[in-house]
Formats: C-alpha cells, structure tokens, sequence
C-alpha cells in the first residue's frame, strides 16, 4: 500500500513537470513567433521615424541632387494598385472558394482547381510580374497601373480561395440543413448563410492575402514601373512605395536611404491600419454571443 | 391547417446501402405520428424523404410517391417548394450563429424575399408564443444572437423558425434527444398544441415520448416498416412478434 502511495506521489510530480516544460516550450515558441515583427517594426522606427514630416506624405520625389521630398505619389499609387488588386482578387478568389467548398466538394475538376491555386501560390512573384508583362504591358507597348494591379490581384487569388473553401468547410453541416429545410434556395443560403457564417475567417484571408502583395516588389518592376510624378491613370506607369523604396535602398545618397527607411516603416504602418480597419468594420454587428 | 400524407413504396439508398425498402404509411393530418426504433433502422432517412432533404447527399436515391395533400412531392414540385409546405427540426439546435433571435425566427421569409416589416414583425411574435418562447426572449429579440440561447430556448426557437414560413406539415427528427429533461417536456407540451394545427411527424428514441405525444406510431427495422397503429396498441398490444420485444426491451 505504502509503496502504491508514494509511487502516485512520484508520477503526479513528473506530470507536474511535464506540464510545466510543455507551457514553458509554448510561452517560448510565443515569444520567438513575436520577436521577429517587433524587432524589425523598432529598427524601422529607429531608421525611419526622423525623416518622417508632412513633406513625406504631401511631396512627390526630389530630382536628384536636391535633398527633401516625399512618397505622396507613391502612398497614392501603392492604393490604387492594391484597389484594383483588391477588386480583381478578392471576388474570384471567394467565387472559387464557394465553389470549392459548396458546389465541387469531391469532384475531379475541384481537385484539379484546388491543386492549380496550390501551385499558382507557389509561383515566385517575379515569374508573375514577367508573365503579366508579355500578357498586358508588351500587347499595349507601355507600362500601366492597370498590368500592375492585375499582377497583384493574380496573386492574391490563391490565398483567397484557399482560405474562403476552409472558412466555407468549417462551418457545419447542420447550418445548411436548416437553411435549406426552410425553403430557402441553395444559391441564397450559400450566400447568406454559409458564407456569412464564415465570414471573419474569409475577411481574415482576404486581408492577409492583402497584406502581402502590399509589399510586392518584383512584379510591379515589370507591370507599373514606378513614377517619379503624380500619376493616379490606370493607363500610365504609377509609383508604389515598395518601388520607391526599392529604388532608394539601392541609391548612392544618404539622404534617399533614411526616405527609404521612412517609406518601409510607413508601408508597414498602412498594412497594419487598412487591415485593423477592415477587421473593426466587419466586427461591428456581430451580435453578443455569436460564435 | 395540416394535411395528410400519403407514402406508397417508398425506396431509399445512400450509395450502394438500401435503407428503405418498401414504405407504405398514411399519416393523418392534425394528428401527431410518432416513428421508433433502433438506431439506423431508416426512420430518419424516412422523415427526411418527406421534405426531400434525404437528396442533398449526392450519393442517395429515392423510388416511390410521397403525397402531401393533394401533391406528389417526386414529381409535382421542387424540393425548395416542398420545403416551405413541409417544416424541419432537427435532431440539435442549429441556430444561425450570426443572427440575432429575430433574424433567426424570420430567416426562412426573409431569404425567400419577404420584407414587409410590420408582418414579419407579427409572423416573429405569433411564432415565439406558438414555439413557447416568447416570454423568454422579448426583451432581447434583435439584441442577442440565436447562439446565446441555452439548448432548449434554442430548439423551442428552431421551432419557431419553422413555424414561421407557415408549414402544413412539421417533421422533427429526435427533437428533444440532445436536452436536458425539463427542456423536453417543454417540447413535448408544444408537439400536443402544435398538432392541432399542423400534421406532425416525430422521430424518436424515446419511447413514452411516443406514447405522450404520439396518436399513432410506426415501428421500423431494418430498413423496413414493420407495424403501424394506434399509439395505444403499439404499446399495448402489437400484433407483430418483433415489435413487442423491441417496445419490451429485449433488443435495440
């Protein structure tokens, strides 16, 4: 009996143990996923934060040479690229999505559609940017925010549709039924109920996929170019910041660097707004006790 | 007002498993039906044939005629019409989670396009005091989502749901077997209102469940019908070997 006891007492002070270590491993893996973004935010702040002034935001580029200026074109041109990227990527990418998770669910053309946004994830986005270009720029013999946009609305696809069939696929069986026990038509209640119920998750997606081609470079190198003046025509090369940014990190002066330090740490900045914005607006409405 | 309905060989497979095998049943209309039996015998495939739910899965396949009043559900109509003239509730509560308890109780109009305010306003009301609910949630109608109810609430509010688009016939597929025991009652005591306006078709495991709702009751096994009478005599006196040992316990 003795011995049954402090045997219980020995096991339950390993588990104990175990315990301890597997929170500790966690809290560990926590800070190491945390650390990154904080590190680079507090070194962009430290590098970017003094050449931040109106000008920045109110100025287009100085001619070389002279010191001053600002990315207001850029901050502008970054907008509409992501607005048109936006409105190509995000309603193809949920239609594939609902059609993944709603209408395909087990087919072979489903598989195949899945496994190609698979793969068009995969593609380097440099190999995007020069696929845009023979595809748009060379048939219009110019660069244009239009082929810029369309490259990073391309991208944007795949996350998107991927994200929306999972958002689609956990939502209950259930929820459909009643929907559909009601009379309600297939098409409305995919819509209205389905899709809404997933709708955070799908936001998420849609939001994260933005949030990474709002720092593509390369294949806006290929498709909008970069403008040195104000553009906002969907027809004619338009600066963005990571181009400008590109664009002053390899320069010779000084002064350029500490603006592409500025422009990082304002790109970084706006990501996190648009995307705390959409997030605060999609959470209003949502009522006390929804899941 | 309820209406019958009328069941003549009626065929169910899921894939290559035939589940049903030759249904043959007239259920009275404003009276409850009650369906037994063990556990995948095919009464909830059965009840799922009646507002043609059972084809949403694209593996099954249905033979056979269902009438309900004067339609053949198979060949007159669409399953989107059937729906909205055979009400469901299911097995658990399935509240839309983003919907308030309103939105909830008027989704089934309101998707198909109604929006005159003032009635649904009424149509919300009458179908929470049928659904027994009304009282409970007044107050916090539009304010609480559907999802914040506890279980019973939520399924009392499922049947009010249903009975908003106006139903002629009201399937429940083991409507109280995932509640508590009071909740249940509370169920049990809407089904004896509910069912002299409605035609109502229950499923349950439960049987003196079937014997306090129920004026007649359907045993099913295998896949098959094997009795149907009067609750009374079901419980009391079946004329089939296999039904008695069931309802006494000896198997299932």
């Amino acid at each position: 009996m003795k011995a049954g006891v402090q045997q219980n007492k020995v096991r339950s002070a390993i588990r104990t143990m175990v315990d301890h270590l597997a929170t500790g491993l966690a809290i560990l893996a926590t800070i190491l996923v945390v650390a990154p973004l904080i590190a680079i935010f507090a070194y962009l702040i430290y590098k970017g934060a003094s050449s931040l002034n109106l000008a920045f935001f109110t100025q287009i580029p100085k001619p070389i040479g002279e010191s001053g200026g600002g990315m207001a074109n850029a901050i502008v041109g970054s907008g509409v690229l992501l607005g048109v990227a936006s409105l190509l990527g995000i309603p193809i990418g949920i239609g594939g999505g609902i059609y993944l998770a709603e209408f395909g669910r087990g087919t072979r053309f489903a598989n195949a559609v899945r496994f190609t946004a698979d793969v068009l994830n995969g593609v380097p986005s440099i190999v995007m940017g020069i696929a845009i270009y023979s595809l748009i720029v060379f048939q219009q013999k110019h660069f244009s925010a239009l082929s810029g946009g369309v490259a990073l609305g391309i991208m944007m696809i795949p996350t998107v549709t991927r994200t929306t069939e999972e958002m689609l696929l956990m939502v209950p069986n259930s929820i459909r039924e009643a929907a559909l026990g009601l009379g309600v038509p297939t098409w409305r209640s995919v819509l209205s109920i389905t899709l809404k119920t997933a709708s955070p998750g799908v936001i998420t997606g849609c939001m994260l996929a933005f949030a990474r081609v709002a720092g593509e470079t390369a294949p806006l190198i290929f498709t909008a170019l970069g403008n040195q003046f104000w553009s906002t025509s969907l027809n004619e090369p338009i600066a963005a910041l990571p181009l400008q940014i590109y664009v002053y990190a390899i320069s010779p002066y000084d002064d350029q660097h500490r603006l592409a330090w500025a422009g990082a740490l304002v790109l970084i900045i706006l990501i996190v707004l648009a995307v705390s914005l959409v997030r605060y607006v999609a959470s209003r409405g949502i009522l006390k006790g929804a899941s | 007002m309820g209406v019958g309905i009328e069941v003549t060989n009626l065929n169910a497979w899921y894939g290559a498993n035939h589940t049903l095998q030759d249904i043959n049943l007239p259920i009275p209309a404003n009276h409850a039906t009650a369906l037994i039996g063990p556990s995948g015998c095919g009464k909830s495939t059965f009840v799922r044939c009646l507002n043609r739910m059972h084809e949403t899965n694209p593996i099954a396949r249905v033979t056979g005629s269902v009438r309900i009043g004067d339609m053949d559900i198979y060949a007159d109509a669409s399953p989107v019409e059937i729906r909205r003239r055979v009400g469901m509730v299911f097995q658990r509560p399935n509240p839309f989670p983003t919907m308030s308890i309103y939105d909830n109780v008027a989704s089934g109009l309101k998707l198909n396009g109604y929006s005159n305010r003032r009635a649904l306003d009424e149509i919300v009301e009458r179908s929470l005091r049928n659904a027994a609910l009304w009282d409970e949630v007044k107050d916090d109608l539009k304010k609480k989502s559907g999802a914040s109810l506890s279980g019973g609430q939520q399924q009392r509010m499922c049947i009010a749901r249903a009975l908003a688009v106006d139903p002629e016939v009201l399937l429940m597929d083991e409507p109280a077997s995932a509640l508590d025991p009071v909740s249940t009652s509370k169920i049990e005591d809407l089904i004896f209102q509910l069912k002299t306006q409605y035609t109502i078709v229950i499923v349950t495991h439960n049987m003196q469940q079937a014997a306090r709702v129920a004026e007649k009751t359907g045993f099913f096994l295998n896949g098959r019908m094997v009795e149907f009478d009067s609750t009374h005599k079901i419980f009391t006196n079946p004329s089939d070997k296999r039904t008695e040992d069931y309802i006494t316990g000896r198997f299932g």
